[in-house]
């Protein structure tokens, strides 16, 4: 059994050990909880160290027979992007439970359901991203839908079930489209190179055009539900509404990431010919995407609606860079998953907070924050900054990286992105004059500022936007060599020398 | 001089216990005491279907196939479905005993003193189980019928102990006794118009045997042969409730008592569809020119019929039926693959279906209030709140009907339209993914109700089953989760036993 397969595990084992616990003592399951996925990330940091950045094959890799009647494997590996993927998850939960320490109260069901559905839901996540093997990974893309939903509809606020039910028939149409272009992808294996699933295998496949086009849409159409495109983003912000902020973190921050990644890992390496054939198509919802979600962002008047365009707009800018087919637009697209997911999590949880200790989400019940919180204030700002992709935090190396890689194959794409850039300005810098700025507003002036655990936990957060903002060499030599194998595996070489090499 | 031919007892076996047991049970029901009937009648039953399933895991290897003068095959496939039947009727065996479900006097006339006089006298007729144990012989000598008079006869052994049985319910006798009409009359015409394609094929072939359709086919005019595989099919349909034949389906399922709709739902489709199978794989593979098309399109019209109109019902026992609507196009689909694969996947779909299916009606059967069982969907919110595990284990069941990954419902969906799109049927494909997708939406409704509704006060409560009922529920669940965990334990089995022998 691989160090994968083990940390992959752990957060199930730890789920399953949750019974034992006595259901009246929600501190102790809690405290329980954050040892459980603190080791969990604790392994991962050491995959990442295990990991050989000089290699580009899948490392770590495991393969057992699992349905040996479709010649189904337990197929884990990672390569460089799903190993950052991993890495952003498993950070990322511990910090989630720990934010919202009392969030699994108040609920429809008991705490340690809560954290029975996050620990089932951290073993699909990192499943979604080590799966080498087509149907484990549907099996996660589909069955990581259930823990969402239960945790939207029963611990979340307002529209609560309206939005799980949105939320899970959004996803489950993408998902049985995929499911269709599954089964023929499989099909045609049979007949060409024998029933697999093996990802290897399945991209050597002769496709005729117009079968290609078509498996091509069904995962497409998928993924573009999963991380919200223009239009198929309708489901999003409803979702973010209702749930509670830390389950918002885990999806907008980890599971809409599946979306992207799918993008990279099936649509260009399965289908390299489609992805071309598609490729103005996609890039204009990509633009449109961008622009949309950042007007819709600015007339915002709840802050966690804000949160879910401004990701929409982001969403808009990680598919462009893919699909520019360049190795920086590629790179880009890669360590801005990232990047989004650990500022989406830093605007989420400190809005999160202020909403619990305002019990308002509306933007303009706050005012003057800065003075009355000022450890509060300050984090949303550096989160709001690296949200608008200021230089010197995290999202700008990104976005940089995007709009490069897509002027020099799609010029004019990239300039209207840019515009995206100017807005994004003004959705962020509004909301925080608004609610950090200004005189304190009526029923604001005895609002607490962070406690110690909340600044454990918004610390690391916050310590990792600012120094993958001026070093993001280590993550950036994790994604760089895979990139340009998966640029160059479906058939594109880079218009003009690198340059950021 | 005459010569007794050979029967072939051995492999007959299976189904003569079954018989045999049956008429013990009337002979049981005439002359032993009112006192231990019930108890010595469901000893019988599970005793004779044990000793069924014992006798047909003996004959599995058997070299030899045919019985009965050729009448029947007891082929791979035939043993499997056969042991299909017989599980999923000792699982539902153990609901129908809980015999509060059914009437007190069959012949008594709804509100009548007689009715009243029999309930207060606690005279509980026992007659379910022979009848039951008629259809279950019938249902297993269904799929193994070679000939056209051998299939009639199963069909009619095995629908008109169901017909009485949809009729016996002791709450809401009068919508009972409706369906049981319904089902009965409608049921006559299917069977109707098998007989009339079955006496055009062998106008057409000369033989009544499958295997001798098959080799005639192409020697005369195909007219005659078509008229006669749309008159057999109309028949055979209407069994598993196919789209334009399916109006029967909730009325029957609403009004029967809810073990036999839990026992009709899963036994009856596996019977029917183990029939359909033989004689369009076997009878008909020849021309599948003529009949392809217009299975598919039905195939598609009831996938997509059965998904929406499920949308629109507010109870959940015909929410199920239009939901068994669905699954039976799915099922459908396997029959126009016409592959080794395709008969693999249908036997595995229908073992997994009818686990899920005789698991949720058995826990719709619990659901209830001071007059009776409550299927009135409005009324099930907030039944996750009382009852959390009664409402996870119906999610649960849910969720593998709407084929959702980890559940059995999604291996067999998996199986069943990868060996569609094999034979080159994409449309299927295609049209089962979109229906699947609305139907996932009624499904998960009812979850929503169930567990994100608050209860409004209501006096409905989920009973405290009986030891049998728990049984049977926790049994059918239990071995539905593990199939949809670890399906190669039956994915093998179903592999090796997909051929029929012609």
């Amino acid at each position: 059994m691989s160090l994968l397969t083990l940390i992959g595990a752990l957060p199930l084992l730890g789920a399953g050990l949750i019974y034992f616990l006595p259901s009246k003592n929600s501190d102790l399951i809690k405290k329980y909880v954050f040892a459980v996925t603190t080791l969990v990330a604790i392994g991962s940091i050491f995959l990442a160290l295990g990991f050989d950045k000089s290699v580009t094959s899948m490392q770590y890799v495991q393969s057992n027979s699992w349905i040996s009647a479709f010649n189904i494997n337990f197929a884990v590996g990672v390569d460089g992007i799903s190993l950052v993927l991993i890495l952003l998850s498993t950070i990322l939960v511990p910090i989630v439970v720990l934010a919202t320490w009392n969030e699994s109260e108040g609920g429809r069901w008991g705490v340690k359901t809560f954290y029975v559905l996050i620990l089932v839901l951290e073993t699909m996540m990192i499943g979604v991203f080590a799966a080498t093997d087509l149907f484990l990974f549907y099996v996660f893309f589909e069955a990581m839908l259930i823990p969402v939903y239960f945790l939207i509809g029963g611990y979340g606020s307002g529209n609560r079930s309206g939005a799980a039910i949105k939320f899970l028939l959004y996803s489950l149409f993408g998902g049985l489209l995929m499911l269709a272009s599954i089964i023929g992808i499989y099909v045609i294996s049979g007949n060409q190179i024998g029933a697999t699933f093996d990802l290897t295998q399945l991209a050597t496949l002769e496709i005729d055009n117009r079968t290609e086009n078509f498996l091509f849409l069904g995962f497409f159409i998928a993924f573009a539900i999963k991380a919200p495109l223009w239009p198929f983003h309708t489901w999003l912000p409803d979702a973010a509404k209702a749930a509670t902020p830390g389950t918002s973190v885990l999806l907008l921050g980890v599971l809409d990431k599946v979306g992207t990644y799918g993008m990279i890992r099936f649509c260009l390496a399965l289908f390299p010919d489609a992805s071309k054939t598609f490729t103005p198509l996609i890039i204009t919802l990509a633009v449109i995407s961008i622009i949309y979600g950042a007007f819709m962002a600015i007339g915002q008047k709840d802050i966690k609606g804000l949160i879910a365009f401004t990701s929409i707009s982001h969403f808009g800018f990680i598919t462009m860079g893919i699909f520019a087919m360049t190795s920086q637009g590629m790179s880009g697209a890669n360590l801005y998953m990232v990047n989004h997911g650990f500022s989406t999590a830093a605007l989420f949880l400190v809005a999160g907070w202020m909403m619990s200790r305002r019990k308002s989400s509306t933007i303009s019940d706050f005012g003057g924050l800065q003075r009355v919180t000022p450890v509060m204030a300050w984090s949303f700002f550096i989160a709001g900054m690296s949200g608008l992709a200021l230089p010197g935090l995290s999202s700008f190396v990104s976005e940089f990286l995007v709009l490069v890689g897509t002027y020099t194959r799609y010029p004019v794409a990239a300039v209207i992105g840019t515009l995206g850039i100017v807005l994004a300005a003004l959705y962020i810098l509004i909301p925080i004059q608004k609610t950090l700025h200004g005189p304190t507003t009526e029923g604001n002036e005895n609002l607490k500022d962070l406690n110690l655990r909340e600044k454990f936990a918004i610390a690391p957060v916050i310590a990792i936007i600012v120094v993958m903002g001026f070093y993001p060499k280590p993550v950036l030599d994790l994604i760089n060599p895979t990139s340009e194998k998966i640029v160059t595996n479906a058939g594109f070489t880079d218009p003009i020398a690198e340059v950021n090499k | 001089m005459l010569t007794a031919p050979s029967l072939g007892y051995m492999l007959l076996s299976p189904m003569l216990i079954v018989f045999a047991a049956a008429v013990i049970g009337v002979l049981i029901e005439a002359f032993m005491g009112r006192a231990h009937r019930a108890a010595v009648q469901l000893t019988v039953s599970i005793g004779a279907l044990l000793l069924s399933l014992l006798q047909l895991w003996r004959i599995r290897d058997l070299s030899s196939t045919t019985a009965a003068v050729d009448s029947v095959t007891i082929d791979k496939a035939g043993i499997f479905l056969q042991a299909t039947v017989v599980i999923l009727a000792l699982i539902a065996v153990l609901l129908i005993a809980d015999q509060d479900n059914f009437t007190a006097q069959a012949s008594a006339i709804p509100g009548s003193n007689e009715e009243a006089m029999a309930l207060q006298q606690k005279s509980q007729q026992t007659e379910i189980f022979p009848l039951f144990l008629f259809a279950v012989a019938g249902m297993m000598l269904f799929p193994v019928a070679t000939d056209l008079i051998t299939l009639f006869v199963a069909l009619e052994v095995f629908s008109l102990p169901l017909y009485l049985l949809a009729g016996l319910s002791r709450r809401k006798r009068l919508l009972s006794q409706e369906a049981a009409l319904k089902y009965f009359l409608l049921g006559a015409y299917a069977s109707a118009f098998f007989l009339f394609g079955a006496a055009f094929l062998y106008g057409y072939a000369g033989t009544i045997s499958l295997v001798g359709i098959s080799a005639a086919a192409g020697s005369a005019n195909e007219v005659f042969l078509l008229i006669g595989i749309v008159f057999v099919s109309v028949g055979l349909l209407f069994k598993i409730s196919a789209v334009p034949f399916h109006s029967w389906t909730p009325d029957v399922y609403q009004g029967a008592p809810t073990p036999i709709t839990a026992f009709m739902a899963a036994c009856t489709k596996v019977a029917a569809f183990g029939a359909i199978l033989r004689i369009f794989y076997i009878g008909f593979a020849e021309v599948e020119t003529l009949w392809r098309p217009i299975i598919t399109v039905i195939a598609i019209l009831t996938m997509l019929l059965g998904s929406v109109v499920a949308i629109a019902q507010r109870d959940v026992k015909r929410m199920l039926a239009y939901s068994s609507i669905a699954h039976a196009g799915f099922l459908l689909s396997g029959v126009v693959a016409l592959n080794k694969e395709g008969l693999a996947a249908s036997l595995f779909y229908l073992m997994a279906y009818g686990l899920t299916t005789l698991a949720a009606f058995g826990i719709i059967g619990l659901v209830r209030d001071s007059s009776g069982e409550v299927t009135d969907l409005n009324r099930w919110i907030g039944l996750g709140k009382k009852s959390p595990v009664v409402g996870a284990v119906f999610a649960f069941l849910l969720l593998s009907f709407a084929g959702i990954p980890l559940t059995s419902g999604f291996i067999g969906k998996f199986a069943i339209f990868s060996a569609a799109y094999q034979s080159g049927n994409i449309a299927l494909v295609v049209t089962g993914v979109l229906a699947s997708a609305i139907a996932a939406f009624f499904y998960i409704r009812v979850i929503i109700m169930v567990f994100f509704t608050d209860p409004v006060n209501d006096s409905v409560s989920v009973i405290i089953p009986s030891v049998k009922s728990r049984i049977s529920i926790t049994v059918a669940t239990v071995i539905s989760a593990v199939l949809g965990v670890a399906p190669s334990l039956l994915l093998n089995v179903t592999e090796n036993f997909s051929t029929f022998i012609k």
